[in-house]
Formats: structure tokens, C-alpha cells, sequence
């Protein structure tokens, strides 16, 4: 039942991907950009990412599609030109695809709990997370605690963001 | 049958990253290629998530009763992705603008053009 829901979930999701590249006008792609982040959430709650669709939800479905909307206020709604996939470009991006699936075909069956990322690391978190840190959920003990400075890095990224957006849009006179 | 669904999720995670790559590379509007950006990264936080799931495991939040428990490591990476990807958009979305500012349009041939006239 389980993957079943996945496998819908993933074919809406690519569904929805299409419209997105095939779709001219911006404000309809990026309301399908809202639709496509609470679908993403939805399967991330069917592969036991509880955390990450909590977040998903919250920028996929939220904040990214404000701040696209926020931009298409400033700018405008329809792109003009047209899209003219060239030949090359088709090409291109068969060719990468086709190497992409080639290279999927050696890796492990999805959910298989031999697969080498089950067997190491992952455990002994999982064991270590109660007795260690005290935190049940080892999502936010190795967020949190074993690996904090990669989070303190990741508010570094964000702080530099916000300083360029400020720089990029602060100083109206300039114009 | 077996195999193809046990590839499945990774099939749909290239043709989520080909629609990505696809929008980025022909389309001549700055915020489509951004969304186009935003589908590309989508797809590499859908890998990292399925390759982490365990069959017949449960969210990594240790309790009585189970034993098998979906990895939490791509859990924590993709968190942080996540919320690294929407300070890029942000500031891609920002640079937009301010290119919008300076030349009245966010198609990347027209920009050319008006570059090509400001040449002495």
C-alpha cells in the first residue's frame, strides 16, 4: 500500500515537472511550483522523512512560491519570448538523461536494508541518540548536536543571502 | 517487475532533473530558469530521501517496538539543502530584479541586444 502511494505520487510529481518546463505563463508555473513542493512533501512523509516534509512544506510550498510571486510582481507575468527548444539543447539533455538511468541500473533496489548506506554510519546514531544526546529523534540529535557546526555553516549561507539581497535592493537612489 | 520498481523512484528522479535541466537550458526567461533550477534541486533532495528509506522501516525517531528505522543521515543533509536552496533562490530572485532595473526586461536576448548597443 505504502509503495503504491510513492508510485502515484511520483508519476503526479512528474506530471506536474512537465507542465512547469512546458507552461508560458510564470504565474501558472509558479503555482504549480506550490503544488509540486506539497507533492514532494506528501512522498517525504511516505519515506519516513518526517522532518524534511515538514520543511518542504514550509519552503516548497510557501516561501519559494511567495518570493517567486514577489519577483513576478517587479517584473512581469509572461515570457515573451518564445520557447524554442533548440536541437542541440534536446540532445543534451536526452543524452545526460540516458547516462543518468544507465547509472541507476547498478545501484541497489529502493528500500533494500542491505544496501551499503543502512549498514554504516546510520547505526550507530541510531543507537547512540538516547544515550548520548537524549533525544529520541535522530534527525535533530546529529542536526543539532553531532554534526552542529554544518548547521552553523548553513546560517552563515543564509546570512550572506539576506547581505547580497539588501546590497542588490537596498539602495534605491543609486538608479 | 521487481527491477523496475525497485528503480523506479531513481527513473523519476532523472526525468524530474531533465525537466529542470531542460527549462534552465531553453528557456530565455530569468525567473522560468530559476524554477527550472528550484525542479533540478527537488529531484536531487527526492534521491537522497529514497535512497535513505528502509522496506518496513519507520521515521528514525527511536521508540519501543521497532528495530528498523529509515537512515537519518540523508534526512539531516537534505534539511539543510533545503533550506540553503531557498537562500539561493532568494538571491537569484533578487539579482532579477535589480537586472530588471537596469535593462527593463528579464529575457537574456534582449539583454544581449541591449548590451551589444551600449558597446562604443
Amino acid at each position: 500500500m505504502e509503495y503504491l502511494i510513492n508510485t502515484v505520487l511520483l508519476a503526479l510529481l512528474a506530471v506536474t515537472a512537465g507542465a512547469i518546463a512546458y507552461l508560458r505563463n510564470l504565474f501558472a508555473a509558479v503555482m504549480l511550483v506550490g503544488i509540486y513542493g506539497l507533492l514532494t512533501a506528501a512522498i517525504f512523509v511516505i519515506l519516513d522523512a518526517v522532518d524534511v516534509a515538514f520543511t518542504e512544506a514550509a519552503v516548497g510550498a510557501g516561501i519559494s512560491p511567495i518570493l517567486m510571486l514577489a519577483a513576478l510582481a517587479l517584473t512581469g507575468r509572461e515570457q515573451t519570448a518564445p520557447t524554442s527548444p533548440s536541437g542541440a539543447g534536446i540532445a543534451i539533455v536526452l543524452a545526460t538523461g540516458g547516462a543518468l538511468v544507465w547509472g541507476t541500473l547498478d545501484m541497489p533496489y529502493f528500500g533494500d536494508p542491505l544496501a551499503p548506506v543502512h549498514v554504516h554510519v546510520a547505526p550507530r546514531y541510531l543507537e547512540g541518540t538516547l544515550s548520548e544526546i537524549g533525544i529520541p529523534n535522530a534527525v535533530t540529535s546529529v542536526l543539532a548536536s553531532y554534526r552542529g557546526y554544518d548547521t552553523l555553516g548553513e546560517v552563515f549561507v543564509i546570512f550572506t543571502a539576506g547581505i547580497g539581497a539588501i546590497v542588490l535592493l537596498g539602495n534605491r537612489r543609486g538608479d | 517487475m521487481e527491477a523496475f520498481l525497485g528503480h523506479y523512484n531513481y527513473w523519476i528522479v532523472v526525468a524530474l532533473m531533465m525537466a529542470g535541466l531542460c527549462t534552465v537550458a531553453t528557456s530565455g526567461n530569468l525567473v522560468k530558469k530559476v524554477i527550472g533550477l528550484n525542479l533540478f534541486q527537488t529531484s536531487v533532495f527526492l534521491f537522497f530521501i529514497s535512497v535513505g528509506k528502509m522496506a518496513g522501516g519507520t521515521a528514525p525517531i527511536v521508540a519501543e517496538g521497532w528495530t528498523r528505522y529509515s537512515n537519518p543521515l540523508p534526512h539531516v543533509l537534505i534539511l539543510t539543502a533545503i533550506v540553503v536552496g531557498v537562500a539561493t533562490t532568494a538571491l537569484g530572485l533578487a539579482l532579477i530584479v535589480r537586472i530588471n532595473r537596469a535593462y527593463s526586461t528579464i529575457e537574456d536576448e534582449e539583454i544581449r541586444r541591449a548590451d551589444l548597443h551600449r558597446l562604443p
